[in-house]
């Protein structure tokens, strides 16, 4: 890797051996994929995955330590995933004892550490920093340092920034030396569709199965979707980016998708159209189907698979606000229909603490409590993942959620059916 | 005895017995649980993968296509190692991807006393061979034997 003087300088200790120790991070992670430089980030706001304080994370408030004692705040500002806990969210007593004295004892002690780091306000805890309500949106072509698989797809996808899937710490340590190394999907040739996917469905797939399917298949390669906007229009508007939201979160969780096109939606696919896709480009055709046989395909682990649910997460990624306003709409509505008063599920509705500021200041908001859903901030996957919940029969209409615990997926419209009319 | 050549992304020289994924491993799924409420033989927990599911980690030859997942993919490999709860080394069939990528490297750089070779560009075939239960050495030049 080529380096300037001032990088240069910087991997040699002139300013400080923790500094080196960051700057030779960034250099053998760009080697690892033969990235010739490093790139300035031009992105105002950082935003970074690691959100919790728990306990056996030890090593990484360590080395977040390491980085404050030596002087090496964050260059930027930045906005970080979703908080753990929430008293909104229903737990019982035993929860709730290992939750705050047995996992995430270092919770308040890693806030404190991302504040003197940089975090952009006390409330920037979401997985969505892209809402307006949030603040955190990059511009197209804006380089970036960013982690969180469900933000990093759509930041590339949707916003047309670029910005690899970096893990954890590695997101910091780019915004503390101002630059990330150059390859993936920073670069033009990185940004080409190696698969083609043609939507051939009878009916306007679901966001989460079709991106679930997508991910399994194409693994990190970047699919190029033909026959989406026939069910998604040809603007980003408030509904085509939530289905976006959701498909990508599906995408990078169940697969390692990055970066998607969409064909005649999505900013480069708008301006480039099949100049997108790369020489020799593999297919891969999903109709209804497909998209079943994916869903049957899912491992069912509760321990009596016929239990009733104890407990509905809608909301991971978090909800936009427009979202918000629908799912209280259909759970109206639903209700009404079946003569019930309150949701029969306990429910929790997640989003951005700033979105959820939005949606109280709206008339939505009174009317979703009546339902008796509860609305919460909380990341539900850092709720669920212990062996507490793990026995706890917990339904979602979300992939990643599913993939990562032992909540059950269920469609938007079943899910619905469930909270409101009982039975599946 | 079969003998392949990858690229060195982290060097070392290890032997371990194998533990074979043919498809992405999830590294916040499969560690998740093990790290955190202390299973000593880091068995893995991703409920997707039915070829490790349930299979102990720590110390193996780990040998995978590639990682897939959160992108806290990285840090979790990096606690695995700073928490000497690693495999013993980590054999890619394709090239590495940013996540696993990140992790060796933060384990490098920033854990004291812990090597963890890491391989990559092994190639299909490498996959097709390896089973459970062989034997593989790592060389520090990047040659994998599998006997």
């Amino acid at each position: 890797m080529i380096l300037t003087k001032e990088q240069e300088a910087i991997l040699n200790g002139e300013k400080g051996e923790t500094l080196a120790k960051v700057m030779k991070t960034l250099v053998m992670y760009g080697e690892a994929f033969e990235a010739e430089k490093l790139v300035p980030i031009t992105s105002k706001y950082n935003h970074l995955v690691t959100s919790f304080g728990l306990k056996v994370m030890s090593p990484v408030y360590d080395l977040m330590q390491q980085l404050l004692d030596a002087g090496v705040a964050s260059g930027q500002k930045f906005s970080v995933d979703p908080r753990p806990l929430d008293k909104n969210v229903p737990a019982n007593f035993l929860q709730n004892f290992v939750f705050n004295k047995f996992m995430y004892t270092k919770q308040d002690f890693y806030e404190k550490q991302l504040v003197e780091l940089g975090l952009m306000s006390e409330d920037a805890f979401t997985c969505t920093c892209y809402m307006d309500e949030v603040e955190n949106k990059p511009k197209k072509g804006d380089m970036l340092s960013w982690a969180e698989s469900s933000a990093v797809v759509y930041a590339n996808s949707v916003l047309g920034a670029r910005c690899n899937r970096n893990s954890g710490i590695i997101d910091i340590m780019g915004s503390i030396v101002g630059y990330v190394p150059y390859f993936g999907l920073l670069t033009d040739e990185g940004r080409k569709a190696t698969w083609v996917v043609k939507i051939k469905t009878k009916n306007k797939p679901e966001a989460q199965l079709l991106g679930s399917a997508i991910g399994m298949k194409v693994m990190e390669d970047v699919p190029y979707v033909v026959g989406l906007d026939k069910w998604l229009g040809t603007e980003l508007n408030d509904a085509a980016c939530a289905y976006l939201k959701d498909f990508g979160a599906a995408t990078a969780s169940n697969g390692a998708v990055g970066l998607y096109h969409i064909e005649n939606l999505t900013p480069e696919a708008v301006e480039m159209g099949e100049k997108l896709i790369a020489e020799g480009a593999k297919e891969y055709i999903i109709d209804d189907a497909e998209l079943e046989r994916v869903k049957n395909e899912y491992p069912v682990i509760w321990k009596n698979p016929d239990a009733k649910p104890k407990l509905c997460f809608i909301g991971c990624p978090h909800l936009s606000l427009e979202q918000l306003k629908s799912w209280t709409d259909n759970v109206c509505e639903g209700l009404k229909k079946s003569g019930n008063k309150k949701v029969l599920i306990p429910t929790v509705f997640t989003a951005a603490p700033k979105v959820l500021e939005a949606f109280n200041k709206t008339e939505y908001a009174a009317r979703l409590a009546e339902t008796g859903v509860v609305t919460s901030y909380i990341c539900p996957l850092m709720y669920m993942n212990n062996p507490l919940c793990k026995t706890m029969p917990v339904i979602t209409s979300s992939n990643k959620l599913r993939t990562y615990t032992s909540a059950r997926y269920y469609t938007d419209d079943e899910i619905l059916q469930a909270i409101t009319k009982g039975g599946k | 005895m079969k003998t392949f050549k990858g690229r060195v992304v982290t060097p070392g020289e290890v032997t371990a017995e194998a533990v074979v994924t043919t498809q992405g491993f999830n590294t916040l799924a499969s560690f998740q649980m093990a790290l955190q409420f202390g299973d000593k033989k880091v068995k893995c927990g991703d409920q997707n993968n039915k070829e490790l599911h349930g299979k102990p980690l720590i110390g193996k030859a780990l040998c995978l296509p590639q990682t897939i997942g959160s992108t806290t993919g990285g840090l979790v490999l990096y606690c695995a190692c700073a928490m000497g709860k690693n495999p013993a080394c980590m054999l890619f069939a394709n090239h590495i991807d940013s996540l696993a990528a990140a992790g060796a490297v933060l384990a490098d750089v920033w854990v004291d006393g812990v090597t963890m070779p890491v391989v990559d560009c092994l190639g299909e075939e490498f996959l097709a061979y390896v089973k459970d239960g062989m034997k593989i050495t790592v060389k520090a030049d990047g040659v994998v034997e599998v006997e």
